[in-house]
């Protein structure tokens, strides 16, 4: 309103962002093409409840938002290929399934190869409106399975990989897996000794692997946001050929943080740099998502017992540095600041 | 059509006539000329309606056909020895799920040491992962074998294995019948999927399943192996109405009416054994054979039907219980329970060794008059053996067994036999 | 049962030549069968092949123990691989050299056999001339048939056209029928010589 009480007809209403730390916005302000598919009654709870996840699983989360965005994408044309872990064995304790579309569970290391069989079988019979997605734990997807799916990248099979990152082998009992980040204590790599916790390896980076086998899409996502993490599935769904999206999962078993910081713990990952957002096409970065408000690492490793070890009366200062190093080395990459 | 072509490639043209819609293989000798053969056709055209998908491991192979099958596609891959382990996950994934893949196995010797020729120990590594396991005698069966495999692997939504002797069989010119299209389709109808992965009508496959069903699950599968002893002879019975010749089957006989020795042997050493068996039934032994061409399941009251009157039986097989004898045996051991007759175990051919007439025919005179050993090692050059094992007594740091025997054989490519 | 054996290096088409002469077996409507003998795959070693030939089902598959004939298409061979392992006096052999038996210190050998029964032939010269590349697998083929009668030359000539495309068929095919002339001749000088 302005002064004189008029109301100004043709001004567009801004949208604000009332919560802080967040671009959530309230669905009912955008359009519903905008909104959220969780927000929709219709949706399809892919992944229905009554599954075995821990309280607070980010992978559980990230799981029901990917398959429920690929189902309206698809028009509920998908059919579901799972690896051997956390999400196979809480999605289907005997006799129950939570799997309300066609899924299947084969080994360990093969959901890129079943996933492969499974679209040639579509092809070869005709079917162009169902697609497949794929999906593993970070065990499953950069170290047992990595073969299968070079190998499905190379072909540029029309399957959408997803790959959620909890850092470690979580249903085995947290065992540490080539996706686990430095410092981070497993039951393999225990808080003891001169380096406790993981080593300083290379890292195994699989988005950019992904990347140099110049599939058509590749995305990194995360539950810390969750709207971007649909945007993707969507675009990825909207794509032909090989496509690979990690999400960034908490667990907070692994991870000896509370189930209550599941979501907080991605976005602070995200903040401080450590697990940037970006998007690639053909082998080239083609945009990613600034910060909002960096942090430094430790206030994301702080919360979190597995790197317990690097506070306390005498921290480890030096390794600290290191992470931070990596953190700001994601940042000049990944161009996370708006300059 | 009569003709004159290699196994490798009889069996590709049989595949072809079976109408497969994914076809997914990974390379190994001596399944590399099937596995081309197909390639070629579906890539010039002649083999429509059919993905040819080239893989990155024998363990992506079945993998891949392991998706495509569930989601409704005939589906059919190759391989051998090193490959077929590798792929072992996947093979005991695929019977578990009741999954009717069709598998040529170029059989070949299992490393180390590495050794690309023909014996049975790929096969007999995945004897209990719930395949159906079928051998062939000849390039003409093992053809035919392929067809009767996918109708049998589809009746019982069971996936089967198609054996045959690597070099021998897959790489020899032999004459061959193939038959029509037409044939084909009168005898192999299209894939009707007991389960399949549709949006229309969604189904969790491959759920964990725990202590409590655990047994069930598996029993089920026993059962149905035990159906194919009844389907087997019967789908063979309709392929000799349909193509006008005997294939198949769960075994089969060869002169042992009152034979007073029986031998008993799979795949295409049965040729050679054949013809001792008439070079000695000519001299009067009342000698047999009996080759078993459903190895899984286990004939074992066929074959103690075809044993239970001879005086002794010889099994001689291309395999090895490493630190016990036979394999084979002792599947015809348990046929025979009960029965008391004596049983010589004979390990021949291993890793490619040839199974000469002349062996052979000693071996059997051998067993006629009860001068064999429980189990012979065919040919073995004991002189050999025994200096390594003075050798190895000598010195701890003895080095490699596999390089000292060659070492001690001298050059290789002057031997025929 | 009619049983040859054919001794080469890699890379002489020794595989193929016995394929062929099965095809060309077969083509007179009889049964044959042919397979190598593999030694790891590499040019220049040595390497086997056999073919059987036979008016009802083969069933053997041993190695070729007792040939009826040797056709040996590299005569460096002769003093490194045993050959003439269970070769017998009637055999037949055809061996792809430029000189003569006596040349090759095999007169001893020779005075235990049918002399009409065998013959060298300058098979690797032939093909160079007709084909361009020294694989002297056809020439022989086309000889052997010309010495055992075991195959008429047309047979030959068919299997050559089956196995190769068109323009490279017919080099062989003339190169073929080269070798059988001269190997004829050969024959019949042997013949009327025994007679």
């Amino acid at each position: 309103m302005t002064e004189t009480g008029e109301h100004m007809a043709t001004e567009m209403q801004e949208v604000k962002f009332y919560q802080t730390g967040t671009f959530t916005v309230g669905n009912r302000l955008l359009a519903e093409d905008e909104r959220s598919v969780q927000a929709n009654m219709q949706r399809t709870n892919s992944l229905n409840s009554g599954h075995r996840a821990c309280q607070g699983c980010g992978e559980a989360l990230g799981a029901r938002y990917a398959i429920d965005a690929a189902m309206r994408a698809t028009g509920n044309q998908l059919i579901a290929v799972i690896a051997t872990g956390c999400l196979e064995v809480f999605t289907t304790p005997y006799p129950e399934s939570s799997w309300q579309i066609p899924s299947i569970h084969s080994l360990f290391g093969n959901a890129a190869a079943v996933a492969s069989g499974v679209a040639a079988a579509l092809r070869v019979t005709g079917n162009s409106a169902t697609r497949v997605v794929a999906q593993g734990g970070d065990g499953g997807t950069t170290d047992i399975g990595f073969g299968c799916l070079s190998g499905m990248f190379e072909r540029n099979d029309d399957v959408l990989y997803i790959c959620y990152d909890n850092e470690a082998y979580m249903n085995t009992g947290v065992q540490r897996s080539s996706a686990t980040p430095p410092a981070a204590r497993t039951a393999t790599t225990m808080a003891v000794g001169k380096e406790p916790g993981n080593v300083f390896g290379t890292g195994k980076n699989m988005p950019l692997i992904a990347m140099a086998h110049n599939i058509p899409y590749v995305a990194t996502a995360s539950v810390a946001n969750l709207r971007d993490l649909e945007f993707k599935v969507t675009k990825a769904m909207g794509i032909h050929g090989a496509r690979y999206i990690q999400i960034h999962v908490p667990c907070p078993l692994g991870w000896g943080s509370l189930p209550a910081d599941t979501i907080k713990l991605a976005r602070l990952a995200v903040e401080s740099g450590l697990f940037p957002l970006f998007e690639a096409e053909h082998g080239e970065l083609s945009g990613s998502t600034k910060i909002r408000s960096k942090v430094p690492v430790e206030d994301y490793l702080r919360p979190q017992k597995r790197f317990a070890h690097l506070f306390g009366k005498e921290p480890d200062t030096a390794r600290l540095a290191r992470i931070q190093a990596a953190a700001d080395r994601n940042i000049a990459r990944f161009n996370l600041l708006p300059q | 059509m009569l003709k004159q072509i290699e196994g490798s490639r009889a069996v590709a043209e049989a595949v072809a006539l079976c109408r497969p819609q994914v076809i997914c293989a990974y390379p190994i000798t001596p399944q590399t000329h099937i596995v081309e053969g197909v390639g070629e056709m579906v890539k010039d055209g002649t083999l429509t309606n059919c993905e040819f998908i080239n893989v990155e491991s024998e363990f992506a192979a079945l993998s891949v056909a392991i998706g495509a099958s569930a989601a409704g596609a005939r589906t059919y891959t190759a391989t051998s020895s090193q490959g077929l382990l590798f792929m072992a996950e996947a093979v005991y994934n695929a019977a578990g799920l009741g999954l009717p893949i069709v598998m040529t196995i170029g059989n070949r010797a299992i490393g180390a040491p590495i050794n690309i020729w023909n014996d049975h120990s790929d096969s007999m590594s995945m004897r209990d992962a719930g395949w159906i396991q079928l051998f062939a005698e000849t390039n003409q069966e093992a053809l035919d074998l392929h067809i009767q495999a996918f109708r049998l692997a589809e009746a019982l939504s069971c996936p089967v294995m198609v054996c045959m002797d690597g070099f021998i069989l897959t790489h020899a010119y032999d004459r061959v019948d193939i038959p029509m299209q037409a044939q084909v389709d009168g005898y192999l109808p299209p894939y009707e999927p007991r389960q399949i992965l549709d949006p229309a009508d969604p189904v969790s496959i491959g759920a964990m399943v725990g202590p409590e069903a655990f047994t069930e699950v598996r029993y089920m599968a026993h059962h149905k192996q035990l159906r194919a002893l009844t389907l087997i002879p019967q789908l063979s019975a309709a392929f000799e109405r349909q193509f006008g010749r005997a294939s198949g089957g769960l075994l089969r006989s060869y002169r042992t009416e009152g034979a007073e020795t029986i031998v008993v042997a799979l795949g295409s050493v049965i040729g050679t054994v054949q013809e001792v068996i008439d070079e000695m039934r000519e001299a009067g032994t009342r000698i047999g054979a009996v080759s078993i061409c459903s190895f899984r399941p286990f004939p074992l009251a066929a074959l103690r039907d075809a044993l239970q009157n001879a005086a002794r039986v010889v099994v001689l097989e291309k395999c090895l219980a490493v630190g016990l004898g036979g394999i084979v045996s002792d599947g015809v051991r348990k046929a025979l329970s009960g029965i008391q007759l004596k049983g010589y175990t004979v390990i021949a051919g291993l890793g490619g060794r040839a199974i000469t007439r002349a062996s052979l025919l000693q071996l059997f005179t051998d067993a006629t008059e009860d001068e064999l050993e429980q189990v012979t090692f065919l040919d073995l050059n004991a002189e050999v053996v025994n200096h390594e094992l003075e050798r190895e007594s000598a010195a701890r740091r003895s080095g490699p067994t596999a390089e000292a025997i060659l070492r001690r054989l001298g050059t290789v490519a002057s031997h025929i036999g | 049962m009619f049983q040859v054996r054919i001794h080469g290096r890699g890379g002489q088409g020794v595989v193929s030549g016995a394929e062929m002469l099965s095809v060309a077996a077969f083509l007179e409507g009889r049964y044959a069968q042919a397979f190598p003998s593999f030694g790891s795959e590499r040019m220049g070693a040595p390497v086997m092949a056999f073919c059987r030939i036979d008016d009802r089902e083969i069933r053997l598959r041993e190695p070729v123990m007792e040939p009826d004939a040797l056709i040996i298409q590299d005569p460096t061979l002769l003093h490194q691989v045993d050959l003439f392992n269970g070769f017998g006096p009637r055999g037949y052999i055809l061996l792809n050299s430029t000189r003569a038996f006596e040349a090759l210190g095999l007169t001893e050998f020779l005075r235990k056999l049918r002399f009409e029964r065998v013959c060298t032939l300058p098979a690797t010269e032939i093909a160079l001339k007709h084909v361009g590349r020294a694989v002297p697998n056809v020439p022989l083929l086309a000889g052997f048939a010309a010495i055992s009668g075991q195959l008429r030359l047309a047979s030959v000539v068919a299997a050559i056209r089956d196995k190769f495309p068109a323009a490279l068929a017919e080099k062989n095919v003339a190169a073929a029928e080269e070798a059988y002339a001269m190997v004829k001749k050969i024959r019949e000088t042997a013949d009327a010589q025994a007679n």
